[in-house]
């Protein structure tokens, strides 16, 4: 009990952070009409794209001999590129779609 | 000062995917809304890369790696996501969603290894820990760090692997790679695949034994199996919900990595993913009046089959020839079109544009009804007909369309099936009962486009095929519209 109360202690702002991003998460879909649901579920694909972020750090801090951490965050480093760049140019291009007959 | 700078970049992020999200909600702003969230991604990735110092004050390096993989990745993402045809879009981003899932699971087995580098085994080296840069703070602040630590890496791998392997599986269901299969009793071995999961990595937490790596792979091993089995037997008119959740699922073991690491912006966007995608998938969940509970189970399929088998003997249904079609369509007052999988998979969103334009151009009120989940997104007839600049505000959603059917000469479904099945309204037994559909059987003519009369993706048959208003006109989508066309040109 107590060793659980003193990591909320330590770990406010981080549980600070994620309660509040889950009202905001929830908010802001809670508006999107049906049209749009596709696009918006491969915007939001896009948007966990930044798990990269991840994959540099684990990519820049591998040792030169460390093979495993250079190959796997190698991969990861690709992997991961590609769920951000695919998901918005994807995401772009069904927009792109929407946006034409709107004139 | 650097360090100043990377939090402004991570901040600028955060804010830049909460307004991003905000402003695909509406349809003027959506594609300006996606260039703010990319924009702010790349500020934060550009930021992590030039900027980041571990705890240590180490920068990174291995720069020839992370830019020659982000390269690769970007050219190969790049290219996919510019020639996939637009039928394919459903497809696509679940393999791109697998991606990230994939990447997450891959930063946790990195960072496990480096883990056991350092501990060996057993939690008594706990100070040996605390120098470790890649650790962060929160693990150092508490006594049993290293279990909080521990957690997340095992959970950021199982969410990871169960989303990479789930997205696969669906991927290749959408593209008729991986067909519809289940097992007597895959609901009880899902589950005791997840108990077995959640007991080894409660095993290796709480008790770090000698194997810990073993676990830890056997772990890995079995969570991309569970990712596999868990989307193996939901049926295809599921895979939407199911590409949303394992979406959610992606945020979350994206924010994973944020604990890992105490990086906010990871830590943000990946909840910010996670409880809008959760939202999403229980709104489609709600459109097909199902509970997540029974789509995550996965009995769909099952329940299918059963009533597929046990369905009976139908009357006899009426077909309708090209020219019958063209003069009941064009002396109508107001014609709705239902697109459904059909549409898409005959690319016939062009021809349908034209029949649409055709029939204005005689005065005939033109409209599109579309249901939540027709096709195999939702949204998927939005994107797929405004490719063809049908225009926004003929598209018409279930309720409004439901409303306007009684006064509707003609429905002219297009490739849809369990939409229209009145059985969601009839018959408790059918697997779809409950499910909102569009009361097409309202109108005073409806005429069904099919290639045959197979049942549809839900393998259920539809009574709405053999009612005296209805008739069949069977073909391709695309080829059927063709010939509409130019029958209606003659007339």
């Amino acid at each position: 009990m107590d060793s659980i109360l003193s990591w909320i202690h330590a770990n406010q702002q981080i549980i600070y952070i994620v309660i509040l991003m889950i009202f905001v998460g929830i908010e802001v879909i809670g508006r999107v009409p049906s049209v749009l649901h596709t696009p918006l579920m491969s915007g939001a694909n896009a948007i966990h794209g930044v798990v990269i972020i991840g994959a540099i750090i684990v990519m820049g801090k591998a040792e030169s001999d460390n093979y495993l951490a250079l190959i796997l965050g190698f991969l990861a480093v690709i992997v991961g590129t590609l769920n951000v760049v695919g998901g918005f140019v994807v995401t772009d291009r069904m927009l792109e779609m929407f946006k034409k007959k709107k004139k | 000062m650097e360090l100043n700078i990377l939090t402004l970049c991570y901040l600028i992020g955060s804010v830049t995917f909460i307004l991003g999200l905000k402003m695909l909600s509406n349809p003027a702003s959506a594609r300006k809304g996606n260039l703010i969230a990319a924009a702010g991604m790349i500020i934060a990735i550009l930021g992590t890369i030039f900027l980041y110092t571990d705890e240590e004050g180490n920068k990174l390096h291995n720069y020839g790696w992370i830019f020659g993989g982000i390269l690769v990745g970007g050219i190969i993402g790049t290219l996919a996501a510019k020639k996939v045809k637009m039928t394919a879009m459903p497809e696509m981003v679940s393999m791109f969603n697998g991606m990230g899932g994939a990447c997450a699971a891959l930063i946790s087995i990195v960072e496990f290894d480096h883990f056991t580098r350092i501990t060996d085994s057993g939690y008594n080296v706990i100070e040996d820990l605390v120098l470790e840069p890649s650790t962060h703070v929160f693990i150092k602040h508490t006594d049993n760090g290293s279990v909080g630590f521990l957690l997340i890496i095992i959970a950021g791998l199982v969410i990871g692997s169960v989303s990479f392997a789930g997205s696969m599986v669906a991927w290749g269901k959408l593209n008729g790679k991986v067909k519809d299969f289940s097992f007597k009793g895959q609901h009880i071995f899902n589950i005791v695949l997840l108990l077995v999961i959640v007991g080894l990595a409660a095993y290796l937490i709480g008790w770090m034994p000698e194997n810990a790596k073993l676990i830890f792979y056997s772990i890995f091993a079995l969570s991309i199996l569970y990712g596999v089995f868990f989307v193996f037997p939901i049926g295809g008119a599921d895979m939407p919900v199911v590409i949303s959740l394992l979406n959610s699922f992606t945020g979350v073991a994206a924010a994973c990595g944020g604990f890992l690491y105490d990086n906010k912006v990871m830590l943000t966007g990946g909840i910010l993913v996670g409880a809008a995608g959760t939202l999403l998938t229980i709104l489609m969940c709600k459109a097909m009046n199902r509970s997540l509970a029974n789509v995550l189970i996965g009995s769909f399929g099952g329940g299918a089959k059963a009533a597929a088998v046990g369905s009976k003997e139908q009357g006899a249904y009426k077909e309708i020839s090209l020219s019958d079609t063209a003069v009941v369509m064009s002396y109508a007052n107001k014609v709705y079109i239902v697109p459904g999988y059909g549409l898409a998979v005959a690319q016939a969103q062009h021809a349908c544009h034209e029949l649409e334009k055709l029939l204005t151009e005689k005065g005939v009120e033109v409209k599109y009804a579309i249901h939540p989940v027709a096709g195999r997104m939702p949204g998927h007839m939005n994107v797929l007909l405004a490719e063809a600049d049908v225009s926004y505000d003929k598209l018409m959603e279930m309720e409004h369309a439901n409303e306007e059917f009684p006064t509707t000469d003609v429905v002219l479904i297009l490739g849809a099936n369990d939409v229209v099945n009145p059985a969601a309204k009839t018959d408790p037994s059918s697997p779809i009962y409950g499910m909102p559909i569009l009361d097409v059987e309202l109108a005073k003519n409806v005429i069904v486009n099919k290639r045959s009369m197979k049942p549809g993706y839900a393998g259920i048959e539809n009574d709405l095929f053999f009612q005296p208003k209805t008739s069949m006109l069977f073909g391709d989508a695309k080829k059927v519209l063709q010939d509409l066309i130019a029958e209606i040109k003659n007339l």
